[in-house]
């Protein structure tokens, strides 16, 4: 790491650098957009996956926090922007040009903070609808149901979005461009929508069969966890994480605990550290299961649902005895886990671990190797390597495509690297290759929970915490690997018991919008196909 | 008269009062002979082939695919065939947190229902906002938007506690007159005629 800030600091001397295990390096906002292009093209620093921006409001200024990791050398920085202008009309360079997910990222922060990115293609709002007054995770916003009250009536629709520049005086210029071509064919797929897998809605320019765009509309399930939680205390934080990508609800809890943890200074117990792992390799396998469920089912296989099922309700049992949910289990806490295991708790998993094997090739000999499951997934929606990146696609989905990104290898937390399991990558990209992925995915959890089901070692399994806990001032990220993808946490603390800015950057949003990418010239049906085969969670995206 | 399903015994359910008094209602309005045995075969008949929207926007909607799958299987009811259009579905089970957004389109799809129509609030979203009723993006219950038959608490409510609604919403359904107008129809057009939609008629 140490070079790799020498480096950047040999090109830019003007840029400032805190922290050492992730540095926040802050630049000037005119340097910004060549210190992005150098650090993306530069051999020895590549960083050329954007993994989230975080906007910010200090108060006494705005500005956004670019996350970029290397394929290089793994390493995560955070680039801190201040944003120029008012507090009316604060602006920023855009990175979309230089790292394609950026440009999505950006259309969250102008959301939420109403920072204009000067050179962004698409400035429209992300979640709110357009008539929505003010930026809602401002400090100073005022949440008055008056000012946005909730309306029966059709929100109002436009086919137009702005892009900003600049003029030779340094002014904001306002242009306005069309999102379709005037003569475009436009279906409207979504929110309500079967194969959509929630509420999200597509709005799709067609050619006779073939997708020419899509247009991603979403926020019909936007809840606005992340300024809930600025309003809470850090224990009460946790619960929302059960909440938005529900098939991760342990690997999520398990995420914003070890901030939290680091954070405060706190060790948590081995026999917490294993039992939080086994519960997340858990989960990765009931996720999966339920993915090739209702996966099959998009395709019209639907009696896969009751075989994937049958799996995902033996490892819901095992939960429920020890967390006394069956979804929403609320079980890790800031010190390691709620309450002990069960006291069956190793013979279930080992009756788990007995049958998942004969199940896997019953999945594989019912729909893997069926023609018609063959036909409609080959060479359909194919994502290289380098788009992977560029859209941030993460997860099985990515390491479909040949990436290997998965961040309990990368960036190995809590007793990950010790453990014996392959990262599974393939190379072909489409959706195929996707759902391939995720089946040996979890077989190679099963290996993870064969190693550990024996070994739970004695101890406490939490260690005490004061009650009202308190957090230094300071900027901390973590990034771990959920059912979906890469996981990133950020966490800011002004010294208080209440998070001063959370943001929780989720996998599922840039593999919600990489469908445009993929589908073009596909044929409509396949957009089923796709979206089901890159496994996103709708209030996932949206938070 | 005592209203209950089949193998499940009088004394087993809860809200007893409320359907005693839909029974009052139903006796004292009088009807004939004729009209009053066709509504009893009918009704039969509706409450139990209740359809169900496939109407999902979170955590609940996971649990409400559990019930279709084989440990729970709603199908032992009548309620396997979930519809993705509301123009073939009985009744609307909102499975998930409604914000802003998307009122419109769920206020949309409520009018879209053939009548007679039903809605089951499942869960604590909606029922109040539940956990993210502080938000500023989340309507506070669905009460306000669309007529509530039954509500399901839990976050999510298990699919034992789905199975339970859906049974009390059978209930309500067989004491209801089919013809002369439904017994909960007036009340259904006095909260329409309260939160109008603009360019709809009802």
């Amino acid at each position: 790491m140490a070079n790799i800030i020498q480096k950047i600091q040999t090109l830019f001397p003007s840029a400032t650098v805190e922290g050492d295990a992730t540095p926040i390096i802050t630049i000037p906002g005119e340097q910004w957009h060549d210190m992005a292009l150098a650090l993306r093209d530069d051999a020895e620093l590549k960083f050329d996956y954007c993994v989230t921006v975080v906007g910010m409001d200090w108060t006494e200024s705005l500005g956004a926090i670019y996350y970029l990791m290397s394929t290089a050398s793994n390493n995560v920085i955070g680039v801190k922007v201040v944003a120029k202008g008012d507090r009316e009309k604060p602006w920023i360079h855009s990175a979309e040009d230089v790292w394609h997910v950026a440009g999505l990222y950006e259309r969250e922060v102008y959301d939420f903070f109403g920072i204009i990115f000067v050179g962004n293609s698409d400035m429209r709002r992300l979640f709110l609808n357009i008539d929505w007054v003010g930026y809602p995770l401002r400090k100073d916003y005022d949440a008055n149901p008056d000012i946005n009250p909730v309306s029966i009536e059709n929100e109002r629709q436009t086919d137009f979005t702005d892009v900003y520049s600049l003029d030779e005086k340094g002014e904001l210029v306002k242009t306005e461009r069309r999102i379709f071509e005037k003569e475009d064919f436009v279906v409207n797929i979504g929110p309500q929508h079967p194969a959509t897998h929630g509420v999200l809605r597509f709005r799709t320019a067609v050619d006779g069969e073939e997708i020419k765009k899509i247009d991603i509309y979403l926020g019909y399930i936007h809840r606005g966890i992340e300024k809930l939680c600025e309003s809470l205390a850090y224990p009460q934080t946790l619960h929302f994480m059960d909440r938005m990508d529900y098939f991760s609800a342990h690997n999520y809890h398990h995420a914003l605990c070890m901030v939290i943890e680091k954070a405060a200074g706190i060790e948590i117990s081995r026999r917490a550290q294993v039992i939080r792992v086994m519960m997340d390799e858990l989960s990765r396998i009931a996720s999966h299961c339920l993915f090739i469920g209702t996966y099959c089912m998009d395709l019209g296989a639907t009696t896969m649902l009751f075989y994937t099922l049958r799996v995902r309700e033996q490892i819901l049992d095992i939960m429920e005895k020890t967390c006394g949910a069956r979804m929403t289990f609320n079980y890790d806490c800031i010190g390691g886990v709620m309450q002990d295991l069960a006291p069956d708790f190793v013979d279930d998993v080992k009756a788990l671990l007995a049958v998942l094997p004969k199940n896997i090739k019953e999945y594989n000999e019912i729909f893997t190797g069926n023609v018609i499951a063959k036909n409609r997934m080959e060479g359909v929606g194919v994502l290289s390597r380098e788009d992977a990146i560029a859209y941030g696609v993460t997860g099985p989905s990515g390491r479909a495509s040949g990436w290997a990104c998965d961040m309990r290898k990368l960036q190995p937390y809590s007793i990950y690297s010790e453990l014996d399991f392959e990262e599974v990558v393939a190379t072909e990209g489409d959706s195929m290759a996707r759902f391939k992925c995720r089946m040996r995915e979890m077989e190679e959890s099963a290996k993870i929970l064969e190693q550990l089901v024996d070994n739970i070692p004695d101890g406490e399994y939490c260690v005490k915490v004061p009650k009202l806990l308190k957090l230094p001032a300071g900027k901390w990220f973590q990034i771990t690997e959920g059912c979906r993808g890469a996981f990133g946490i950020y966490l800011e603390s002004d010294g208080s018991a209440k998070p001063f800015r959370i943001k929780l950057a989720t996998p599922c949003l840039p593999q919600a919008a990489v469908v445009d990418h993929i589908t073009r010239g596909q044929k409509i049906a396949d957009l089923i196909t796709i979206g089901g085969s890159l496994d996103y969670i709708v209030p996932d995206i949206d938070r | 008269m005592e209203v209950t399903t089949k193998s499940m015994p009088y004394d087993a359910w809860q809200d007893n009062e409320y359907i005693e008094g839909l029974v009052k209602q139903l006796q004292e309005s009088g009807t004939n002979v004729i009209v009053g045995s066709l509504d009893k075969l009918i009704n039969w008949g509706r409450s139990n082939s209740i359809w169900p929207l496939t109407f999902a926007t979170s955590c609940c909607g996971i649990e409400f695919v559990s019930l279709g799958a084989a440990r729970f299987d709603m199908a032992r009811f009548g309620w396997e065939v979930a519809r993705s259009s509301p123009r073939q579905a009985d009744f609307m089970m909102v499975a998930g947190t409604i914000v802003h957004r998307m009122v419109p389109v769920f206020r949309r799809l409520y009018d879209q229902l053939a009548e007679p129509k039903y809605v089951i609030a499942c869960g604590s979203c909606a029922i109040s906002g539940g956990p993210f009723r502080k938000s500023y993006h989340v309507a506070k219950g669905i009460e306000d938007i669309v007529p509530v038959d039954v509500f399901v608490p839990g976050c999510p409510p298990r699919p034992e506690a789905m199975i339970y609604g859906i049974m009390q919403l059978s209930r309500k359904i067989k004491v209801e007159r089919f013809f002369g107008g439904v017994n909960r129809k007036e009340k259904q057009q006095e909260f329409l005629a309260q939160h109008p939609v603009e360019g709809v008629e009802d």
